[in-house]
């Protein structure tokens, strides 16, 4: 499956990112800084007005698109097509790299040049390409680290390499590109600017993503800082976007909310260095720019989600605010959630994708503390579709543990029935009482290990609430 | 003015002291507490585990419960959230939603009610101490009462209340999440000790026993001499 990290199963995942301690520290640094800097940006920007009701806006924005996908979409390669583009839908990830490697065929080109993609990353494209023999460039830094570094994979849908410190970079481009200076991030910028420069020159056809596209003058819109994307939407005779399907607006208007929102909730910035519009224009002849457009839209699954439950998960607008203030992302970094999709967004994301069978896990990798569905810039209530994960989960999609199933019937039983749900809270001290250690539980049989295997467990009270407000009760109508 | 008290499963089976606190705290403000018997649990555990019928049939004996009381009080802002939640759970059941919506609207976390409704921000309370409060996920925002704890902490006489880094990271505990996903869980709890230790504090406070319950047993385990308190505890303290 594309879009997968590695083959290890779920918890020894998290047990080799709680293990990384300083990717980890890495990870905790960056929250607290990207965190900082979009309160800054957002909640505390007085001269933007109520961040509430950009918010609000942004989701209006995204549940009206989503709601009118059919006619967007079709509003938007009408008019991609009308300028002399080329438009692809393509249903699954093999559709959508057919569709480009045979373009790339056609003109027998072999040198790529890439932006930042994540939907590039879900369909697998670098290795696609790699197969028919292209020679693919990453000119992201992050991106060119992380494929300098043997194809790392990412660890942030905005930060791709986050997992990794100066130092580490440092290394790579020593190891892989004969780099002599030091770790200072200037000095390894101009080095990664250097190599880069020649080869945007030399290109074939670049490759970008697409943050959003403008269903009424058909254009594709990139929100950067490097400025790279532009170098790849330029230079190269052709070029190729990729977008989920979901990755549109109806118009100028609305992109300039979601730029707003994008920018600052990504990275604390009130607008990107770069935001740059490509919009087809085929009788280019002797001007600058590409002269063959072409536009490849993805379902890869999306459709799934599309009039259920989950079609708010296609509100979203990549920008990783969720990612950067969820405490399991944390401590347990990108990769563990073994999908280039993380944090609480991948967690309801990847299963939808990728399977219950594959990503089952993920939505009960969080404490549904919502600071994610606080986070987000167009509100979508992430945490409850976590929940929503997991009621499909234990209704028939996945397999959760029998005991699990059993206990739940059994809690039904007995919260359903005042006096059951008493006795059961009466024997409990009982019960549990050779467990004692004092006060508390140190050692916990069944269900209780888990909890007492790293803490200590509260004895249940041999005092009974019940008793003594009755008791009090009668006393004070005695007093009175 | 009449309060239900709705001590929750928790502090009923763990920590009695909590409703015994609130219970006095009410009286003195000039509530009459009555406690309905039939309150089993609020369905949390089953809810958030992906068990939406069994959470439904809890809720439906809640509702049953408390649907008379003219004010539901909690010492808990996550149970309280729950309740709020009631409506949402029986969204296809009309009968159901309109009695949920009648309960979820009268229902208010400990301290909520008493700045929000009662109007009070002193109540009186003095204790000595040196404390840090953990502003508890899903008070602040499942049910976004981010105010009233402070407002009444900050009364207390003799309390100095530190800040904590980091304070809005969850604690870890997430109900079944800390016995589901220990590894991640412990992860959290350590980073939540090693803030509260930072601050200099000698006493954690807090208005969910749940989240108390994760920190306190972790810190129990690794013999770290904070103490943990319910909010209640704090404001029923005289000397």
């Amino acid at each position: 499956m594309p879009m997968k990290i590695g083959d290890k199963p779920f918890k020894e995942r998290v047990k080799d990112g709680v293990q990384q301690t300083f990717a980890r520290r890495a990870v905790a640094a960056a929250q607290d800084g990207l965190r900082e800097r979009k309160l800054n940006a957002t909640e505390r920007d007085e001269a933007l007005g109520d961040w509430e009701t950009w918010r609000r806006a942004g989701e209006e924005i995204r549940r009206h698109t989503l709601e009118n996908l059919d006619y967007y979409l079709e509003q938007l390669s009408e008019n991609f097509a009308a300028r002399g583009g080329h438009v692809f839908f393509a249903e699954t990830a093999e559709e959508a790299q057919q569709y480009i490697q045979s373009v790339i065929k056609k003109k027998n080109a072999k040198r790529i040049v890439k932006a930042k993609s994540m939907v590039t990353e879900e369909i697998s494209l670098n290795e696609a390409l790699e197969e028919i023999g292209c020679d693919v460039l990453e000119s992201d830094l992050a991106e060119y680290i992380l494929q300098l570094d043997d194809h790392d994979r990412p660890s942030h849908i905005v930060v791709p390499s986050l997992h990794k410190t100066k130092e580490n970079i440092r290394d790579i481009f020593r190891e892989k590109k004969g780099y002599s200076r030091s770790e200072k991030p200037e000095e390894l910028a101009a080095f990664a600017r250097e190599q880069l420069r020649e080869a945007f020159l030399q290109a074939d056809v670049g490759i970008t993503g697409c943050n959003f596209a403008v269903a009424d003058t058909g254009s594709i819109v990139l929100v950067t800082n490097e400025g790279n994307a532009n170098m790849v939407a330029t230079l190269p005779e052709t070029f190729i976007a990729v977008m989920g399907m979901e990755r549109l607006v109806p118009s100028w208007e609305e992109l300039d909310v979601l730029v707003t929102l994008l920018c600052r909730s990504a990275v604390g910035q009130k607008i990107t260095t770069y935001v740059t519009a490509i919009t087809p224009e085929a009788n280019n002849d002797g001007a600058d720019g590409p002269k063959d457009f072409h536009l490849v839209i993805v379902d890869g699954g999306r459709s799934k989600a599309l009039g259920t439950e989950f079609q708010p998960i296609l509100h979203c607008i990549r920008c990783g605010a969720c990612v950067n203030v969820c405490p399991v992302y944390r401590h347990i970094g990108g990769h563990a959630y073994g999908s280039i999709y993380q944090g609480p967004v991948g967690a309801v994301l990847s299963p939808i994708l990728g399977g219950y069978e594959e990503y089952g896990e993920l939505p009960y990798a969080s404490s549904l503390c919502a600071a994610c569905t606080e986070a987000c810039p167009v509100r979508i209530p992430l945490h409850e579709l976590l929940i929503k994960h997991r009621q499909r989960y234990v209704a028939g999609a996945g397999h959760p543990p029998a005991g699990e199933k059993l206990a739940m019937k059994a809690f039904a039983v007995g919260a359903a029935s005042p006096p059951l749900f008493r006795l059961a809270e009466k024997l409990a001290p009982a019960v549990t009482a050779p467990l004692k250690d004092g006060d508390r539980i140190r050692k916990g049989p069944g269900p209780l290990k888990p909890w007492t295997d790293i803490r200590d467990f509260p004895a249940p009270a041999k005092d009974d609430f019940r008793k003594w407000f009755k008791a009090h009760k009668k006393e004070k109508e005695g007093g009175e | 003015m009449k309060v239900s008290l709705f001590i929750t499963c928790l502090s009923e089976m763990f920590y009695p002291k909590v409703g015994r606190d609130v219970t006095e705290i009410l009286e003195r403000l000039g509530c009459d507490v009555v406690f309905p018997e039939g309150q089993v649990c609020c369905g949390q555990p089953a809810f958030n585990s992906g068990y939406r019928k069994e959470a439904a049939k809890a809720a439906k004996q809640m509702i049953r419960a408390f649907e008379e009381a003219d004010y539901i009080v909690t010492p808990s802002g996550s149970c309280a959230a729950m309740f709020k939640e009631y409506p949402k759970l029986f969204a296809d059941d009309e009968e159901w939603k309109v009695r949920a919506e009648a309960v979820a609207e009268r229902t208010y976390e400990f301290t909520q009610f008493i700045v929000d409704v009662l109007g009070v921000e002193d109540v009186g309370a003095e204790f000595h101490a040196k404390a840090v409060y953990h502003t508890s996920c899903h008070m602040t925002r499942l049910l976004g009462e981010k105010e009233a704890p402070f407002k009444l902490l900050k009364n207390v006489k003799g309390l100095q209340l530190l800040p904590l880094k980091n304070a809005y990271d969850c604690c870890g505990f997430g109900g079944t999440f800390s016995v589901k996903m220990t590894a991640i869980s412990e992860q959290m709890v350590d980073e939540k000790i090693s803030h509260i230790e930072e601050s200099g504090a000698d006493v954690l406070i807090g208005a969910d026993n749940g989240c108390l319950m994760n920190i306190g047993g972790r810190m129990s385990r690794l013999g770290k001499p904070i103490k943990v308190m319910h909010i209640s505890e704090v404001l029923n303290h005289r000397h």
